[in-house]
């Protein structure tokens, strides 16, 4: 239950943090919001006076700034995001439409993920210390130190441009999946390949998992029984702080395959100063990781009630 | 978790991080000592050339010299990396022990800040300080210090808890030592190893989001040379001049391996 609570006053103070920070950005444009907002409407070739003063009244950008501001969060809460500044459409519909395809995309990534990293760190874990176990550190360290987009560079220059087999950019098809969902597993599977190591090799080290191959339990029984339980909750608990990196990863991806998802919108909306937009993906990503996370605990409470307080 | 299950740091690891970073550091502060030149002078009639003594790794598409573009890069990624981790860390290790000492609401306050931060992505708040900071090269500064010191503080309160709860702090208290000394004599040396890993492992994350940014056009300006966009403005070229494309991506993979190398060897 205290979980539960300090999740919530987590995803308070998310809100209040994205609300301060998209009202600040609102109010410090560098240069005339009208006018950036009016060019991001109407192209930068069609601004004139009268657009950017259309824009100024329609969004009372002038005013006294504490009103505003209450007013700002008030709307927050009650979930009233507005409209889109460039496209005109309400928040919460575009959010909508570019949620599921960014969701499709992280699930892909962290589904390849576990079924690449976990398994060869838990091999590498049974033995510590032999070839493989060195060969796997080295090969984890590696990849750790490249970062995602550049992951994706080399994707592209291999898989496209090179090999021609897949295409570098797109949606709609499976196949597009492949690319930028690999560009975010390998990553996370190297991270997540030495959490599994480091679970299996300390639980492997314990007293009871000794006394169960001693008692005449095979070592795939003595693995499936007493290590995997085990070595699941550390590699859940990285799960969730790993969502954010994943996150980030679907911000650089989706904007370098031009994928319709809300990474991509997220870097648009920022760069067309959509405040609003802004402010929506940010709360939808915030609230996404303290709920995620929230999952999270309760299914390790399940999994190890030990640590349940 | 006990040191014998761990596999042994490789007895070439040192040696091998300080290898990468050297070099890498010595191709920054000495590469235009030992060839001179400018990072910003164009030439098209060396569009895409080949290397030449004036210019060792042959030039971009825009003939601009890669040798030089490439000191400018490693210098500026590394620098507003180094500031904001300095900045990020002064302000979580006072903000660590201010919690931990004082305990109570200021506690609870800067905690439940701090892990409201830790839900958002970091990128997305540097992105964000961006739009908002006059001055690229600050905003990153001030958006990645943002992101960084939730880090060193959750480090710093968890030890200073510990220490200062310890027997020994307590003895010394007893003694009649103040808190200065305390901090000095018993906390410090408890939380250097940690701040040195925290700090290597922030350096790269924060090379990584600039460089990040700069690849998806929504960080450093055009005509800066900075990593990431070096790499995006030479991608179309990648059949005609592959290995001007490579430079960067080397020079961005030596720089994360060696901190990575950094921030993994002190963890175990």
């Amino acid at each position: 239950m205290t979980i539960l609570v300090s999740r919530l006053v987590q995803a308070v103070v998310v809100a209040l943090l994205v609300g301060a920070a998209t009202f600040a950005m609102m109010r410090s444009l560098p240069g005339d919001a009208a006018w950036r907002i009016a060019a991001g409407r109407y192209g930068y070739d069609n601004v004139n006076v009268a657009a950017a003063e259309a824009v100024r009244a329609e969004l009372g950008l002038d005013g006294p700034w504490l009103g505003a501001f209450l007013q700002w969060m008030g709307d927050l809460f009650r979930l009233d995001f507005g409209v889109s500044l460039v496209s005109g459409q309400p928040v919460i519909a575009e959010i909508g439409h570019q949620l599921g395809a960014s969701l499709w995309l992280a699930l892909a990534a962290v589904g390849l993920s576990l079924v690449i990293g976990p398994p060869l760190g838990i091999l590498a874990g049974l033995r510590p210390g032999s070839l493989f176990d060195r060969v796997l550190l080295v090969v984890s360290t590696a990849l750790k130190a490249v970062p995602q987009f550049l992951m994706a560079l080399i994707l592209i220059l291999v898989l496209s441009v090179q090999l021609g087999w897949l295409p570098a950019a797109g949606y709609g098809q499976p196949r597009h999946f492949i690319l930028p969902a690999f560009a975010l597993a390998l990553g996370l599977a190297a991270v997540n390949a030495r959490i599994a190591r480091d679970a299996m090799a300390s639980v492997g080290a314990m007293p009871f998992y000794a006394f169960a191959q001693w008692k005449g339990l095979s070592r795939a029984q003595v693995l499936w029984r007493h290590g995997l339980r085990n070595v699941s909750v550390p590699l859940l608990t990285y799960l969730g702080l790993q969502f954010v990196l994943l996150v980030e990863g679907v911000v650089v991806i989706e904007s370098i395959v031009g994928w319709p998802g809300i990474g991509h919108a997220l870097v648009h909306a920022v760069f067309a100063r959509d405040v609003p937009m802004v402010q929506g993906t940010a709360l939808m990503l915030g609230l996404g990781f303290v709920l995620v996370n929230a999952l999270i605990d309760l299914l390790a409470a399940r999994i190890d009630p030990r640590g349940a307080r | 978790m006990t040191a014998a299950v761990l596999p042994r740091a490789l007895p070439t690891g040192r040696i091998l991080v300080a290898a990468i970073l050297g070099l890498v550091a010595a191709f920054a502060l000495l590469g235009p000592v030992l060839v001179p030149g400018d990072p910003f002078a164009q030439s098209l009639m060396k569009s895409l050339a080949g290397p030449e003594p004036a210019a060792p790794f042959g030039y971009d598409h825009l003939g601009r010299s890669l040798w030089h573009r490439l000191v400018h890069a490693l210098r500026l990624s590394p620098l507003i990396a180094l500031a904001a981790v300095a900045t990020a860390a002064a302000a979580g290790l006072v903000l660590g022990v201010v919690a931990a000492l004082r305990g109570g609401w200021v506690e609870r306050l800067l905690v439940i800040l701090a892990d409201a931060l830790l839900a958002l992505p970091g990128l997305l708040m540097v992105l964000i300080v961006l739009a908002i900071m006059p001055g690229t090269a600050t905003g990153f500064w001030a958006g990645l210090s943002l992101v960084l010191w939730v880090e060193f503080f959750r480090l710093t309160r968890a030890t200073a808890r510990a220490t200062l709860a310890s027997p020994a702090v307590q003895a010394a208290r007893l003694l009649g030592f103040g808190w200065p000394y305390v901090l000095r004599t018993h906390l410090w040396p408890e939380i250097a190893p940690l701040m040195l890993t925290a700090a290597a492992f922030g350096t790269a994350t924060a090379i990584m989001g600039i460089a990040a940014l700069g690849f998806v056009s929504v960080g450093m300006r055009a005509p800066t040379p900075e990593l990431g966009l070096m790499m995006v403005e030479l991608l179309p070229y990648w059949r005609e001049a592959p290995m001007a494309l490579l430079t960067p991506v080397l020079a961005t993979f030596a720089l994360l391996l060696g901190l990575t190398l950094l921030a993994g060897g002190h963890r175990t």
